[in-house]
Protein backbone atom coordinates (compact mmCIF):
# COMPACT_ATOMS: atom_id res chain seq x y z
CA UNK A 1 0.00 0.00 0.00
CA UNK A 2 2.79 2.35 0.98
CA UNK A 3 4.50 1.60 -2.34
CA UNK A 4 1.37 2.29 -4.39
CA UNK A 5 1.04 5.65 -2.67
CA UNK A 6 4.66 6.47 -3.50
CA UNK A 7 4.05 5.64 -7.18
CA UNK A 8 0.83 7.64 -7.47
CA UNK A 9 2.30 10.58 -5.65
CA UNK A 10 5.50 10.67 -7.72
CA UNK A 11 3.73 10.24 -11.07
CA UNK A 12 0.71 12.48 -10.63
CA UNK A 13 0.71 14.60 -7.50
CA UNK A 14 4.36 15.60 -7.16
CA UNK A 15 5.10 15.23 -10.85
CA UNK A 16 8.81 15.71 -11.35
CA UNK A 17 8.60 18.24 -14.15
CA UNK A 18 5.30 20.02 -13.66
CA UNK A 19 5.25 20.39 -9.89
CA UNK A 20 8.86 20.05 -8.72
CA UNK A 21 10.57 21.73 -11.70
CA UNK A 22 13.26 19.11 -12.11
CA UNK A 23 14.47 18.20 -15.58
CA UNK A 24 13.08 21.26 -17.34
CA UNK A 25 15.89 21.35 -19.94
CA UNK A 26 15.02 18.01 -21.61
CA UNK A 27 11.33 18.77 -21.05
CA UNK A 28 11.64 21.87 -23.24
CA UNK A 29 14.41 20.58 -25.48
CA UNK A 30 13.25 17.10 -26.45
CA UNK A 31 9.49 17.65 -26.59
CA UNK A 32 9.11 18.86 -30.17
CA UNK A 33 8.36 15.40 -31.60
CA UNK A 34 6.64 12.46 -30.01
CA UNK A 35 9.01 9.56 -30.73
CA UNK A 36 12.26 11.07 -29.37
CA UNK A 37 10.26 12.19 -26.35
CA UNK A 38 9.25 8.59 -25.66
CA UNK A 39 12.86 7.36 -26.07
CA UNK A 40 14.13 10.07 -23.75
CA UNK A 41 11.48 9.20 -21.19
CA UNK A 42 12.36 5.50 -21.23
CA UNK A 43 16.10 6.18 -21.00
CA UNK A 44 15.59 8.57 -18.08
CA UNK A 45 13.27 6.20 -16.22
CA UNK A 46 15.83 3.43 -16.65
CA UNK A 47 18.72 5.52 -15.31
CA UNK A 48 16.58 6.94 -12.50
CA UNK A 49 15.58 3.52 -11.21
CA UNK A 50 19.20 2.36 -11.12
CA UNK A 51 20.40 5.67 -9.66
CA UNK A 52 17.88 5.38 -6.84
CA UNK A 53 19.24 1.98 -5.84
CA UNK A 54 22.91 2.98 -6.09
CA UNK A 55 22.44 6.38 -4.42
CA UNK A 56 20.65 4.72 -1.51
CA UNK A 57 23.50 2.25 -0.98
CA UNK A 58 26.15 4.98 -1.26
CA UNK A 59 24.29 7.22 1.15
CA UNK A 60 23.55 4.52 3.72
CA UNK A 61 26.87 2.66 3.80
CA UNK A 62 29.47 5.17 2.71
CA UNK A 63 28.21 8.67 3.52
CA UNK A 64 26.31 7.93 6.73
CA UNK A 65 28.53 4.95 7.61
CA UNK A 66 31.70 7.02 7.51
CA UNK A 67 29.99 10.22 8.69
CA UNK A 68 30.75 12.08 5.47
CA UNK A 69 27.34 13.58 4.69
CA UNK A 70 28.87 16.91 3.73
CA UNK A 71 30.42 15.21 0.68
CA UNK A 72 26.99 14.19 -0.58
CA UNK A 73 26.87 16.57 -3.57
CA UNK A 74 30.26 15.61 -4.94
CA UNK A 75 29.75 11.91 -4.27
CA UNK A 76 26.37 11.75 -5.97
CA UNK A 77 27.39 13.64 -9.10
CA UNK A 78 30.44 11.41 -9.58
CA UNK A 79 28.37 8.28 -9.07
CA UNK A 80 25.76 9.47 -11.56
CA UNK A 81 28.35 10.37 -14.19
CA UNK A 82 29.98 6.95 -13.78
CA UNK A 83 26.66 5.17 -13.73
CA UNK A 84 25.39 6.72 -16.94
CA UNK A 85 28.63 5.74 -18.65
CA UNK A 86 28.28 2.19 -17.35
CA UNK A 87 24.65 1.88 -18.40
CA UNK A 88 25.58 3.18 -21.84
CA UNK A 89 28.33 0.56 -22.27
CA UNK A 90 26.07 -2.18 -20.92
CA UNK A 91 23.21 -1.38 -23.30
CA UNK A 92 25.62 -1.08 -26.21
CA UNK A 93 26.92 -4.61 -25.54
CA UNK A 94 23.64 -6.33 -24.75
CA UNK A 95 20.96 -4.62 -26.82
CA UNK A 96 22.10 -2.79 -29.92
CA UNK A 97 18.59 -1.75 -31.11
CA UNK A 98 17.80 -0.12 -27.77
CA UNK A 99 21.18 1.63 -27.84
CA UNK A 100 20.51 3.03 -31.30
CA UNK A 101 17.02 4.12 -30.31
CA UNK A 102 18.29 6.06 -27.28
CA UNK A 103 21.23 7.58 -29.15
CA UNK A 104 22.51 10.91 -27.87
CA UNK A 105 19.93 11.07 -25.07
CA UNK A 106 21.73 8.56 -22.90
CA UNK A 107 24.96 10.54 -22.25
CA UNK A 108 22.94 13.75 -21.91
CA UNK A 109 21.14 12.31 -18.90
CA UNK A 110 24.23 12.99 -16.74
CA UNK A 111 23.52 16.71 -16.81
CA UNK A 112 19.80 16.23 -16.24
CA UNK A 113 19.07 17.75 -12.87
CA UNK A 114 16.21 15.30 -12.36
CA UNK A 115 18.73 12.53 -11.64
CA UNK A 116 20.78 14.42 -9.07
CA UNK A 117 17.53 15.80 -7.64
CA UNK A 118 16.28 12.24 -7.20
CA UNK A 119 19.37 11.22 -5.24
CA UNK A 120 19.08 14.31 -3.02
CA UNK A 121 15.35 13.85 -2.45
CA UNK A 122 15.88 10.22 -1.39
CA UNK A 123 18.11 11.43 1.42
CA UNK A 124 15.63 14.13 2.46
CA UNK A 125 12.65 11.74 2.44
CA UNK A 126 14.53 8.97 4.30
CA UNK A 127 13.09 6.12 2.21
CA UNK A 128 14.24 2.53 2.70
CA UNK A 129 15.84 0.52 -0.11
CA UNK A 130 12.66 -0.82 -1.77
CA UNK A 131 10.83 2.49 -1.39
CA UNK A 132 13.79 4.26 -3.00
CA UNK A 133 13.67 2.05 -6.07
CA UNK A 134 9.90 2.48 -6.39
CA UNK A 135 10.29 6.23 -5.96
CA UNK A 136 13.00 6.29 -8.65
CA UNK A 137 10.82 4.37 -11.06
CA UNK A 138 7.72 6.44 -10.27
CA UNK A 139 9.59 9.70 -10.74
CA UNK A 140 10.89 8.50 -14.09
CA UNK A 141 7.39 7.47 -15.14
CA UNK A 142 6.09 10.90 -14.12
CA UNK A 143 8.81 12.56 -16.16
CA UNK A 144 7.94 10.38 -19.17
CA UNK A 145 4.24 11.16 -18.81
CA UNK A 146 4.83 14.92 -18.73
CA UNK A 147 7.25 14.72 -21.65
CA UNK A 148 4.89 12.66 -23.82
CA UNK A 149 1.86 14.88 -23.11
CA UNK A 150 3.94 17.95 -23.88
CA UNK A 151 5.28 16.45 -27.13
CA UNK A 152 1.75 15.53 -28.20
CA UNK A 153 0.51 19.07 -27.61
CA UNK A 154 3.51 20.65 -29.31
CA UNK A 155 3.08 18.51 -32.43
CA UNK A 156 -0.40 19.99 -32.76
CA UNK A 157 0.93 23.48 -32.00
CA UNK A 158 3.06 23.30 -35.16
CA UNK A 159 -0.13 24.00 -37.11
CA UNK A 160 -1.27 26.83 -34.85
CA UNK A 161 -0.82 30.48 -35.74
CA UNK A 162 1.38 31.66 -32.88
CA UNK A 163 2.32 35.38 -32.62
CA UNK A 164 5.83 35.86 -34.02
CA UNK A 165 7.47 36.89 -30.74
CA UNK A 166 6.00 33.91 -28.91
CA UNK A 167 7.29 31.22 -31.28
CA UNK A 168 9.54 28.59 -29.72
CA UNK A 169 10.30 28.77 -26.02
CA UNK A 170 7.61 31.25 -24.87
CA UNK A 171 4.68 29.31 -26.28
CA UNK A 172 6.20 26.06 -25.00
CA UNK A 173 6.32 27.53 -21.49
CA UNK A 174 2.74 28.76 -21.72
CA UNK A 175 1.66 25.30 -22.91
CA UNK A 176 3.51 23.79 -19.95
CA UNK A 177 1.64 26.19 -17.72
CA UNK A 178 -1.72 24.85 -18.95
CA UNK A 179 -0.59 21.24 -18.44
CA UNK A 180 0.69 22.10 -14.95
CA UNK A 181 -2.67 23.68 -14.19
CA UNK A 182 -4.38 20.44 -15.19
CA UNK A 183 -2.01 18.44 -12.99
CA UNK A 184 -2.95 20.62 -10.02
CA UNK A 185 -6.27 18.79 -10.13
CA UNK A 186 -4.51 15.68 -8.82
CA UNK A 187 -3.42 17.48 -5.67
CA UNK A 188 -6.24 16.14 -3.50
CA UNK A 189 -6.01 12.57 -4.78
CA UNK A 190 -4.47 11.03 -1.66
CA UNK B 1 44.02 51.21 -22.59
CA UNK B 2 40.69 52.63 -23.70
CA UNK B 3 39.90 49.58 -25.82
CA UNK B 4 40.89 47.25 -22.97
CA UNK B 5 38.51 48.95 -20.59
CA UNK B 6 35.83 48.89 -23.26
CA UNK B 7 36.16 45.15 -23.89
CA UNK B 8 36.06 44.42 -20.16
CA UNK B 9 32.83 46.41 -19.92
CA UNK B 10 31.45 44.47 -22.87
CA UNK B 11 32.43 41.20 -21.20
CA UNK B 12 30.42 42.30 -18.17
CA UNK B 13 27.42 43.81 -19.93
CA UNK B 14 26.70 40.96 -22.31
CA UNK B 15 25.44 38.85 -19.40
CA UNK B 16 22.87 41.49 -18.53
CA UNK B 17 21.02 41.65 -21.84
CA UNK B 18 22.58 40.35 -25.08
CA UNK B 19 23.48 36.95 -23.68
CA UNK B 20 21.28 36.94 -20.59
CA UNK B 21 21.44 33.32 -19.44
CA UNK B 22 17.71 32.90 -18.84
CA UNK B 23 15.96 35.28 -21.21
CA UNK B 24 18.17 34.84 -24.26
CA UNK B 25 19.93 31.49 -23.83
CA UNK B 26 17.27 29.58 -21.85
CA UNK B 27 19.86 28.13 -19.47
CA UNK B 28 19.24 27.26 -15.85
CA UNK B 29 15.48 27.02 -16.18
CA UNK B 30 14.91 24.66 -13.25
CA UNK B 31 15.94 27.05 -10.46
CA UNK B 32 14.36 29.92 -12.40
CA UNK B 33 10.96 28.29 -12.31
CA UNK B 34 11.24 26.72 -8.89
CA UNK B 35 12.77 29.53 -6.86
CA UNK B 36 10.79 32.55 -8.08
CA UNK B 37 7.67 32.04 -5.96
CA UNK B 38 8.85 35.06 -3.97
CA UNK B 39 11.31 37.88 -4.57
CA UNK B 40 13.38 36.83 -1.54
CA UNK B 41 13.82 33.27 -2.79
CA UNK B 42 14.75 34.43 -6.29
CA UNK B 43 17.27 36.91 -4.93
CA UNK B 44 18.91 34.38 -2.56
CA UNK B 45 19.17 31.82 -5.34
CA UNK B 46 20.80 34.46 -7.54
CA UNK B 47 23.37 35.33 -4.88
CA UNK B 48 24.22 31.64 -4.38
CA UNK B 49 24.74 31.26 -8.12
CA UNK B 50 26.86 34.45 -8.39
CA UNK B 51 29.21 33.15 -5.69
CA UNK B 52 29.54 29.69 -7.27
CA UNK B 53 29.91 31.11 -10.75
CA UNK B 54 32.67 33.59 -9.87
CA UNK B 55 34.64 31.15 -7.70
CA UNK B 56 34.51 28.26 -10.13
CA UNK B 57 35.19 30.42 -13.20
CA UNK B 58 38.23 31.95 -11.48
CA UNK B 59 39.65 28.61 -10.37
CA UNK B 60 38.98 26.94 -13.73
CA UNK B 61 40.57 29.83 -15.55
CA UNK B 62 43.64 29.61 -13.29
CA UNK B 63 43.95 25.89 -14.00
CA UNK B 64 43.04 26.03 -17.67
CA UNK B 65 46.52 25.01 -18.83
CA UNK B 66 46.84 22.20 -16.27
CA UNK B 67 43.60 20.33 -16.95
CA UNK B 68 43.95 17.60 -19.60
CA UNK B 69 41.38 18.06 -22.34
CA UNK B 70 39.95 14.53 -22.04
CA UNK B 71 38.86 14.84 -18.43
CA UNK B 72 37.98 18.53 -18.38
CA UNK B 73 34.22 18.14 -17.83
CA UNK B 74 34.71 15.84 -14.84
CA UNK B 75 37.30 18.25 -13.41
CA UNK B 76 34.95 21.21 -13.84
CA UNK B 77 32.15 19.34 -12.10
CA UNK B 78 34.37 18.52 -9.12
CA UNK B 79 35.51 22.14 -8.82
CA UNK B 80 31.92 23.37 -9.09
CA UNK B 81 30.59 20.84 -6.59
CA UNK B 82 33.25 21.97 -4.08
CA UNK B 83 31.94 25.53 -4.17
CA UNK B 84 28.32 24.41 -4.12
CA UNK B 85 29.07 22.43 -0.97
CA UNK B 86 30.54 25.60 0.56
CA UNK B 87 27.36 27.56 -0.31
CA UNK B 88 25.08 24.77 0.88
CA UNK B 89 26.79 24.36 4.27
CA UNK B 90 27.07 28.13 4.77
CA UNK B 91 23.39 28.69 4.06
CA UNK B 92 22.33 25.79 6.26
CA UNK B 93 24.38 27.29 9.09
CA UNK B 94 23.50 30.99 8.82
CA UNK B 95 20.19 31.13 6.91
CA UNK B 96 18.39 27.94 7.95
CA UNK B 97 14.93 29.21 6.88
CA UNK B 98 15.91 30.12 3.33
CA UNK B 99 18.01 26.96 3.06
CA UNK B 100 14.96 24.89 4.01
CA UNK B 101 12.67 26.74 1.57
CA UNK B 102 15.07 25.98 -1.27
CA UNK B 103 15.17 22.26 -0.55
CA UNK B 104 17.37 20.41 -3.03
CA UNK B 105 17.82 23.44 -5.30
CA UNK B 106 21.03 24.67 -3.64
CA UNK B 107 22.84 21.34 -4.21
CA UNK B 108 21.35 21.27 -7.70
CA UNK B 109 23.41 24.34 -8.64
CA UNK B 110 26.06 21.73 -9.52
CA UNK B 111 24.17 20.67 -12.62
CA UNK B 112 23.04 24.20 -13.48
CA UNK B 113 23.94 24.57 -17.14
CA UNK B 114 24.93 28.23 -16.72
CA UNK B 115 27.95 27.41 -14.58
CA UNK B 116 29.26 24.48 -16.61
CA UNK B 117 28.45 26.43 -19.77
CA UNK B 118 30.56 29.43 -18.72
CA UNK B 119 33.38 27.12 -17.62
CA UNK B 120 33.43 25.32 -20.96
CA UNK B 121 32.71 28.28 -23.25
CA UNK B 122 34.61 31.05 -21.50
CA UNK B 123 36.77 30.35 -18.45
CA UNK B 124 38.69 27.51 -20.10
CA UNK B 125 39.90 29.85 -22.86
CA UNK B 126 40.30 33.25 -21.22
CA UNK B 127 42.46 34.99 -18.61
CA UNK B 128 41.48 35.08 -14.95
CA UNK B 129 40.34 38.70 -14.92
CA UNK B 130 38.13 38.39 -17.98
CA UNK B 131 36.64 35.12 -16.72
CA UNK B 132 35.77 36.67 -13.36
CA UNK B 133 34.16 39.71 -15.04
CA UNK B 134 32.23 37.44 -17.40
CA UNK B 135 31.03 35.35 -14.46
CA UNK B 136 30.01 38.46 -12.53
CA UNK B 137 28.01 39.79 -15.49
CA UNK B 138 26.28 36.47 -16.10
CA UNK B 139 25.56 36.05 -12.38
CA UNK B 140 24.08 39.55 -12.07
CA UNK B 141 21.99 38.99 -15.21
CA UNK B 142 20.70 35.76 -13.69
CA UNK B 143 19.99 37.38 -10.30
CA UNK B 144 18.18 40.38 -11.80
CA UNK B 145 15.98 38.14 -13.92
CA UNK B 146 15.18 35.89 -10.97
CA UNK B 147 14.41 38.81 -8.66
CA UNK B 148 12.24 40.47 -11.32
CA UNK B 149 10.32 37.28 -12.02
CA UNK B 150 9.98 36.58 -8.29
CA UNK B 151 8.74 40.12 -7.60
CA UNK B 152 6.04 39.94 -10.27
CA UNK B 153 4.85 36.52 -9.16
CA UNK B 154 4.86 37.56 -5.51
CA UNK B 155 3.07 40.83 -6.29
CA UNK B 156 0.24 39.17 -8.19
CA UNK B 157 0.16 35.96 -6.21
CA UNK B 158 0.38 37.36 -2.68
CA UNK B 159 0.17 41.15 -3.02
CA UNK B 160 3.67 41.70 -1.60
CA UNK B 161 7.25 42.22 -2.80
CA UNK B 162 10.08 41.06 -0.49
CA UNK B 163 7.23 40.40 2.00
CA UNK B 164 6.26 44.12 2.02
CA UNK B 165 2.56 44.72 1.33
CA UNK B 166 2.20 46.61 -1.97
CA UNK B 167 -1.29 45.88 -3.22
CA UNK B 168 -4.28 47.58 -1.51
CA UNK B 169 -6.06 45.73 1.30
CA UNK B 170 -9.03 44.58 -0.79
CA UNK B 171 -6.86 43.00 -3.52
CA UNK B 172 -7.62 39.29 -3.84
CA UNK B 173 -4.31 37.52 -4.61
CA UNK B 174 -4.17 35.19 -7.62
CA UNK B 175 -2.78 32.27 -5.65
CA UNK B 176 -2.07 30.33 -8.83
CA UNK B 177 0.76 32.74 -9.67
CA UNK B 178 2.92 31.47 -6.82
CA UNK B 179 2.06 27.85 -7.72
CA UNK B 180 3.82 25.91 -10.53
CA UNK B 181 1.51 26.95 -13.43
CA UNK B 182 2.17 30.61 -12.65
CA UNK B 183 5.92 30.02 -12.97
CA UNK B 184 5.64 28.55 -16.47
CA UNK B 185 3.14 31.20 -17.60
CA UNK B 186 5.11 34.18 -16.30
CA UNK B 187 8.46 33.02 -17.72
CA UNK B 188 6.79 32.38 -21.09
CA UNK B 189 5.19 35.84 -21.13
CA UNK B 190 8.41 37.57 -20.07
CA UNK B 191 10.52 35.81 -22.72
CA UNK B 192 7.89 36.74 -25.31
CA UNK B 193 7.97 40.36 -24.13
CA UNK B 194 11.78 40.42 -24.26
CA UNK B 195 11.69 39.07 -27.83
CA UNK B 196 9.33 41.89 -28.77
CA UNK B 197 11.43 44.53 -27.01
CA UNK B 198 14.57 43.28 -28.71
CA UNK B 199 12.92 43.41 -32.13
CA UNK B 200 11.95 47.05 -31.44
CA UNK B 201 15.52 47.90 -30.45
CA UNK B 202 16.94 46.28 -33.58
CA UNK B 203 14.39 48.12 -35.70
CA UNK B 204 15.39 51.44 -34.16
CA UNK B 205 19.08 50.71 -34.67
CA UNK B 206 18.44 49.91 -38.33
CA UNK B 207 16.83 53.31 -38.99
Amino acid sequence: MELIIIIISSVLINNYVLVQFLGICPFLGVSKKLSPAISMGIATTFVMTITAAVAWIINQYILIGLNLQFLEIGAFILVIAGLVQLVEMFIKKTSRPLYDALGIFLPLITTNCAILGLALLLVIKEYNFIESIVFGFGSGAGFTLALVIMAGVREELEMADVPAYFKGAPIALITASCIALAFMGFAGLI
Amino acid sequence: MVTRKFTLWKEFAKGLWDENPILRMLLGCCPTLAMTNSATNGFSMGIAVIFTLISSSTIISLMRNLIPKEVRIATYIIIISTFVTVVDRTMAAFLPDISKAMGPFIPLIVVNCIILGRAEAFASKNTVGRSAIDALGMGIGFTLTLTFLGSIRELIGAGTIFSVQIMPENFIPWAVMILPPGAFLMLGLIIGAVNWLNAQITKKAAH
